[in-house]
């Protein structure tokens, strides 16, 4: 039981500290986790990776990859940390999109956008979730309906929602109700699009926390060419399942407030017994058990990195992430902020410790909790798939989609 | 990165598992629990010398296998899975791991060997009442050698024969080993919460006691013998937690209630689906604390620390959750729920509580993180 690198691991490691020695920027990068801040200095940057094989290391060489390990897709994610660089508004595309076009689209498709895509050139969005359906993407209600022109066309109408980078996407796939008169999953279909086209229209989506990370995107009679399906018509939901199978590995951490932000700011707050937060018992011990969910998280993604060193399918341990990370940093924003008192209800960074780290993962934890797959969804994930208890009872599954229970 | 058992410790995991399988089934546990008079499986005892568990990290020289601690973690866990009524963590977590640690060469030379061989059974001796034993209420003293004072409770203390004793000296508290075959101990066993576990009232009247390590040195010495028994005890946490998981998942897939198997009721399966998580991240923390206390790292004090609060936690959700699954048949006598019920608390308490725990765990971050 170590930390260490094989001997293949540590060569590989010093061949891309090398590399990012000579060619990563030494300054800037605007760590902003929900935009893609400078854009330009992206795509500079993923064009630099492409060209030394770096974007996408376990794609084979014919698509512009190493034919790489996932372990060093890993190694490349750590050491590229250590650098200021640009956020990555390439990863959706890439990881998701991209692929489902390549696993579909002919030859043509293909060659015509994975270039592109992977030197950052062109931007690709996911147009899944809907205000009828978040949890239940085969709720979707988005309608493509083929043109009678005989031109076998499709006309898509209808809304997508928390579609992250719509904004500054110039591609998108879309999942589509193709025949409501099937039952749900039966009845969907997948396109690609260009989201330049006529009709579509993206607004950014003002979150409870201030910012605007997501967006809504509205269809309104958009013209796609039949050739811009993927896969069969009514094959949708198999579609989207290629889709989501390509979702990149979690390991990375979590970003916003931790328990070492927690400690550095508990040691200065006085209490009104003339001590610090630090020495009172109830937040030491609340600390104790953070630093436990934190740090087991941590070891969590070291025995997903030790399965991919050793070649194995990680196990199921990585699905406890998103629920511990999202509950733990809420609970500790929460009591951070608490601990200031009536001091507490101010929204200055420059006024507070951290730059104000707790006040902005306090408001952005709710989000958390919800984007990826709610809590209610993960637990559900776990109780299913890796626990084997049976599925929920489903109401709609024989049901005709226009026949289903919908509400408002 | 390495982060997880070798296939060797995969393996000698699973033997133990096939042995403790065939060795340790709940029918033997609850002869234990049944029955007053049986302190402990004398059988499974034996069983587990003769594949030399006991001696699993004692050096060869000493008679044992000399393989590392994370061999032992692997078979830890596996004693916690089954609840093993023995007294292996007294006997190997707190008396070995306390000799390997601070004894001289020739108390090494007496003890280790027979405890690799069997022969001896051992308990850690500091409770002297309710809450915690601190320099200022330790009342056990040695004087020219002789130990005079009781302790209550000492695990395994009806059966044991050797114990590591916690008393002032010179008005310093210092460790000593005492054979409690000697003259000077009268013992009185106790009834406790979990009965598949002994223990006892020792006092000792001017029982001949050796001194383990340095004079004054015993708080901190016992802190750096518990770092290394908390991480040993994790494991046993993690594998009654997981078996405490298993129970309920199996008792609801075949439970019916209104028409449909209860595993499929979110309410049931949300709370698996939390005992799951809880298991990962005690398995995990558990996972740091065996590298740090198989290299011996400085960061073992904090990563025992979090192996055991996490255990901990683990354990006592996975017990309880596993009965309120059972419903009302959980809490009756003949289900095995309350097997683990009860060792998930015997093991949260035998080597300090939660509290205790948390607070090293933080004075700890306070020191390394110093601002």
């Amino acid at each position: 039981m170590d930390f260490k690198d094989s001997p293949e691991e540590a060569a590989y490691r010093t061949q891309v500290q090398a590399w990012l020695a000579a060619n990563a920027p030494k300054a800037g990068g605007d760590g902003d986790p929900e935009g893609a801040g400078d854009l330009a200095a992206a795509k500079a940057w993923q064009a630099k990776k492409a060209a030394a094989g770096y974007a996408q290391i376990t794609w084979p060489k014919e698509w512009g990859g190493q034919g790489g390990t996932p372990i060093q897709q890993v190694i490349f994610n750590q050491e590229e940390a250590k650098y200021p660089t640009p956020g990555n508004p390439f990863q959706i595309g890439l990881g998701m999109c991209v692929p489902t076009v390549a696993t579909f689209a002919d030859a043509e498709t293909k060659q015509r956008f994975v270039g592109p895509a992977l030197r950052g050139e062109e931007i690709w969005c996911q147009l899944f979730s809907e205000p009828s359906g978040g949890s239940d993407v085969a709720a979707a209600r988005t309608r493509a309906v083929q043109a009678d022109d005989g031109s076998g066309d499709w006309i898509i109408n209808g809304q997508k929602v928390w579609t992250t980078g719509a904004q500054f996407s110039d591609f998108g796939i879309v999942i589509c109700r193709t025949d409501p008169n099937v039952p749900k999953h039966k009845g969907m279909t997948m396109f690609w699009l260009d989201m330049h086209d006529p009709g579509v229209e993206v607004r950014p989506i003002h979150q409870m926390s201030g910012g605007s990370g997501f967006n809504e995107v509205f269809f309104t009679n958009v013209r796609v060419k039949d050739s811009q399906r993927l896969g069969a018509v009514g094959d949708g939901w198999k579609v989207s399942l290629v889709t989501l199978m390509n979702e990149r590995l979690a390991v990375g951490g979590a970003s916003g407030a931790g328990w070492e932000d927690f400690l550095a700011a508990a040691r200065s707050i006085p209490t009104a017994d003339g001590a610090t937060a630090l020495q009172d018992k109830a937040i030491r011990e609340k600390l104790a058990d953070w630093y436990v969910q934190f740090e087991g998280l941590k070891h969590t993604r070291n025995r997903t990195m030790t399965a991919l060193s050793r070649g194995q399918t990680p196990g199921p341990e990585s699905s406890i992430g998103k629920i511990v990370s999202a509950n733990a940093m809420h609970d500790l924003a929460s009591t951070a902020i608490d601990l200031l008192g009536e001091y507490g209800i101010i929204l200055e960074p420059e006024l507070l410790a951290q730059q104000g780290v707790f006040h902005s993962s306090f408001m952005f934890a709710p989000g958390l909790r919800i984007a990826g797959g709610t809590d209610e969804i993960l637990r559900n994930i776990i109780a299913e798939r890796v626990l084997g208890l049976p599925g929920d009872v489903r109401l709609d599954k024989d049901v005709a989609f226009k026949d289903m229970p919908t509400g408002r | 990165m390495n982060f997880d058992f070798s296939d060797d410790q995969k393996f000698l995991k699973s033997e133990a598992r096939k042995f403790l399988e065939a060795n340790c089934s709940t029918a033997k546990v609850r002869a234990v629990l049944n029955d007053d008079a049986k302190t402990y499986d004398e059988a499974l005892w034996k069983g587990v010398a003769g594949q030399g568990w006991l001696g699993c990290a004692i050096p060869e020289e000493f008679g044992g296998l000399g393989l590392g601690h994370v061999e032992l973690c692997a078979i830890a866990e596996e004693l916690g899975r089954v609840v093993a009524p023995i007294p292996f963590a007294s006997t190997v977590y707190l008396l070995a791991e306390a000799v390997l640690l601070a004894g001289t060469e020739a108390q090494k030379a007496e003890i280790l060997p027979k405890i690799a061989a069997g022969e001896i059974i051992g308990a850690l001796a500091t409770s002297e009442g309710p809450g915690a034993t601190t320099a200022a209420n330790l009342k056990a003293t040695v004087n020219g050698g002789k130990l005079t004072g009781t302790k209550i409770p000492v695990t395994d203390g009806d059966i044991a024969d050797v114990a590591v004793v916690l008393a002032n000296e010179g008005g310093k508290p210092a460790l000593f080993l005492v054979d409690l075959n000697a003259g000077g101990v009268t013992r009185e066993a106790l009834k406790t919460l979990d009965p598949t576990r002994d223990a006892a009232k020792l006092v000792f009247k001017d029982a001949p006691a050796q001194r383990l390590g340095d004079a004054g040195d015993g708080l901190a010495l016992l802190e750096r013998i518990l770092d290394r028994a908390a991480v040993l005890l994790a494991f046993e946490q993690c594998g009654g937690a997981d078996r405490a998981l298993e129970m309920a998942k199996e008792y609801a897939l075949e439970r019916y209630a209104f028409g449909r198997v209860i595993a499929s009721y979110q309410a049931i399966k949300h709370k698996l689906a939390d005992m799951y998580v809880k298991n990962e991240l005690a398995r995990s923390n558990a996972y740091y604390g065996a590298w740090a206390l198989n290299t011996n790292a400085p960061e073992l004090p904090i990563a025992a620390a979090a192996a055991r609060i996490a255990g901990t936690e683990a354990f006592w959700f996975a017990s309880k959750e596993n009965i309120q699954t059972h419903g009302g048949i959980g809490f009756t006598w003949e289900m095995d729920c309350h097997l683990y019920y009860r060792r998930a608390r015997q093991l949260e308490l035998v080597a300090g509580a939660p509290r205790v725990w948390k607070e090293r765990l933080v004075s700890q971050l306070e020191r390394r993180n110093a601002a």
